[in-house]
């Protein structure tokens, strides 16, 4: 088929593993709302994870590797 | 403790951006849908990882998300059974054995396998039934869906449109429909193929957190032995007898029944399944299909499974408190997820948490309904309704089965809201019709002499055999109807498990008697020819083209099936 997975599942990741990352930074400290995970920031954590596979989804995608061919 | 979620912008922003993926890569792939085979068949065009993880995802249902935590609740550790003996080995036969002959034949779906093989009136049996079930299946995903979604975001809607009144039960099906429908029309099967897999990733990352959390809570695995019973931190060892375990099965039914009969029955025989391994690009791809799907398929218990146990450990330690089936004393088992979610997870990953249940849900539909369309389309449009049309006039002929599918599930949504007993009644009777399927597939493909006729009948009285089997017996403590004993009861089963473990195991030892009696004493009409490509002993080996002796099936086989063993045995 036509279209990449990669290039969707990389994309939404990434967007999702951003916002989570930049609430987990705003939020950082806030003994309240971290109550449930036990103190650990779990928004911030989930937030990397999903950037780095994101990242790793679109990195070898073919939108990278058509462009390393032309 | 009332289950009501208060959700943040943020997890209604996680949950919109999810629905946005979900359409946009229907609306790209639209352009790609330009004939029967894209639209219906994926163009049998997809790398082994993606139908690979479809694979496994496809059946990942929320049915089964919910289902498994409740089980992990109710029974331990041993639940890990529907997947390290109920799903492996058969997984690893599907592709070793019996992929050759699914994607070697060009059948386009597994009914066609069986009227290349078999004859006309195997096929339209095993056509009917399938298609009708998998709309059931689908309308069952989206009424749990709709109920869920009651529960986890509240919305007070109270319409009345031309006089109907709609309230969030309504509100929820109908969103769910659409999103379902207009995906699956743009982009047929490669939609819902793509939407398993994004479903697959978010199901690992929405729920991992959540059992890091649990875990941590209840002072890791030795923390929740210690507040588990101990029948119910083993698998293997309490299986000795029905009554050294919560399941109330023995070992012998767990092997033949499950691992055998029900696993391989459905593992190897259900298009729902088998049609993403038919839809990879090579035979080599479609072969590593359910090889790929098994080593993941092995650690899903962690996710599922898991949480459902931690649950119950907190609540013998008096720390959660499991909400009661509405009107009764009876815990509610099926809350487990949203349970442990609302208690564990803060804004975000909570959006997040219910953005991979959702998913899970949708594909389900999503699922059922690609296999509808195919069989519908092919094994019953087009030979029995109308034959020898142009592609173009069966791709928009696919399109519309999409629509009338959706529609049907809507319907059966409903049905199963108001008549519970009915879903309950219908369910039989596919579990009674799938148990001696792999019978005839068995035979067919390894026994060449095997005729129509034989399979046929085989089928048909494997499936009275289950029928007089569940009407002569009786789970302990159930009552005579739906349960079982309508006819007499003649014995009485520890627990429903292990009924429907037996009812199988018989159904199945019929059908492969009557098969081989009848193959005996009736006239084979296919010869050598014909069933080249269909048959083991008439087909030449094949040799699998990948270009590292690691990427090679016989090898992914021994790893997966030697990684399932440890499993066990760690577990034990």
């Amino acid at each position: 088929m036509g279209l990449d997975i990669k290039i969707p599942i990389g994309l939404m990741f990434s967007i999702l593993g951003i916002i989570l990352t930049i609430l987990g930074f705003i939020t950082n400290g806030d003994a309240e709302m971290y109550e449930r995970s036990l103190g650990h920031n779990i928004n911030l954590w989930s937030g990397l994870s999903m950037i780095v596979f994101g990242a790793f989804m679109l990195l070898t995608s073919t939108l990278v590797k058509k462009k390393k061919k032309e | 403790m009332q289950t009501t979620f208060s959700l943040g912008t943020i997890d209604w922003a996680i949950i919109l951006i999810y629905f946005v993926f979900v359409l946009g890569i229907g609306w790209t792939l639209k352009k790609y849908m330009k004939d029967a085979t894209a639209f219906l068949e994926a163009g049998r065009s997809l790398p082994a990882w993606v139908t690979g993880l479809a694979f496994i995802s496809a059946n990942l249902g929320a049915l089964e998300v919910i289902g498994m935590a409740a089980s992990g609740a109710k029974y331990g550790m041993m639940t890990v059974h529907f997947y390290w003996i109920g799903a492996i080995p058969a997984m690893i036969f599907l592709a070793i054995f019996m992929m050759p002959f699914y994607y070697g034949s060009k059948a386009r779906s597994v009914p066609e396998y069986l009227k290349l093989r078999f004859d006309e009136k195997t096929r339209g049996f095993n056509a009917f039934a399938f298609a009708i079930m998998t709309v059931f299946a689908s309308g069952i995903s989206m009424y749990a869906l709709a109920l869920l979604a009651q529960v986890i975001i509240p919305m007070q809607i109270d319409w009345n449109f031309l006089g109907i009144h709609i309230g969030e039960f309504d509100f929820y099906l109908f969103v769910s429909a659409i999103i379902v429908l207009v995906y699956m029309v743009l982009g047929g099967l490669t939609s819902a193929i793509y939407n398993e897999v994004l479903q697959f990733f978010l199901i690992v990352i929405g729920f991992a957190p959540l059992v890091i959390i649990g875990l941590l809570d209840i002072g890791g695995w030795e923390g929740l032995k210690a507040n588990l019973p101990e029948n119910m931190i083993h698998t293997w060892k309490v299986s000795g007898s029905p009554d050294a375990n919560p399941m109330g099965v023995e070992w012998f039914g767990i092997l033949m029944g499950l691992g055998f009969v029900l696993s391989f029955g459905y593992w190897c025989t259900n298009f729902l399944v088998v049609q993403r391994a038919m839809a990879a690009g090579s035979m080599s791809a479609a072969r590593k299909t359910p090889l790929i799907g098994a080593f993941p398929k092995m650690f899903i218990p962690f996710l599922v499974i898991i949480p459902g146990m931690i649950a119950l450990a907190l609540t013998n330690i008096g720390e959660l408190e499991l909400p009661l089936k509405e009107g009764t004393m009876i815990t509610d088992f099926d809350k487990v997820i949203p349970v442990m979610l609302m208690k564990y997870m803060p804004v975000g990953v909570l959006g997040l948490g219910l953005t991979a249940l959702m998913a899970s849900f949708m594909s389900g539909m999503a699922g059922n309904v690609s296999a509808f369309n195919t069989v519908f389309t092919y094994d019953i449009y087009q030979s029995y309704i109308n034959r020898n049309k142009p592609d173009q006039h069966y791709l928009k002929v696919g399109k519309w089965t999409t629509v009338v599918g959706v529609l049907v599930s809507i319907l059966t949504a409903y049905v199963a809201r108001s008549f519970n007993n009915v879903m309950d009644f219908l369910q039989l009777i596919f579990a009674f019709i799938n148990a001696p399927l792999f019978a005839a597939f068995l035979l067919g493909m390894f026994w060449k002499r095997t005729t129509g006729h034989a399979a046929f009948w085989g089928l048909i009285g494997g499936t009275i055999a289950a029928t007089i089997h569940h009407g002569l017996t009786l789970p302990a403590k159930a009552t005579v109807g739906v349960k079982g004993g309508f006819i007499n009861v003649l014995h009485t089963y520890p627990s429903e498990m292990a009924q429907n473990f037996w009812t199988a195991i018989y159904a199945f030892s019929t059908a492969l008697l009557l098969t081989i009696v009848i193959t005996l004493v009736t006239r084979r009409l296919k010869s050598d020819e014909d069933l080249k490509g269909l048959v083991y002993s008439l087909t030449p080996r094949i040799k699998d083209d990948s270009k590292y002796w690691y990427q090679k099936p016989g090898f992914m086989a021994i790893v997966a099936g030697a990684i399932a063993l440890a499993l066990s045995i760690i577990f034990w």
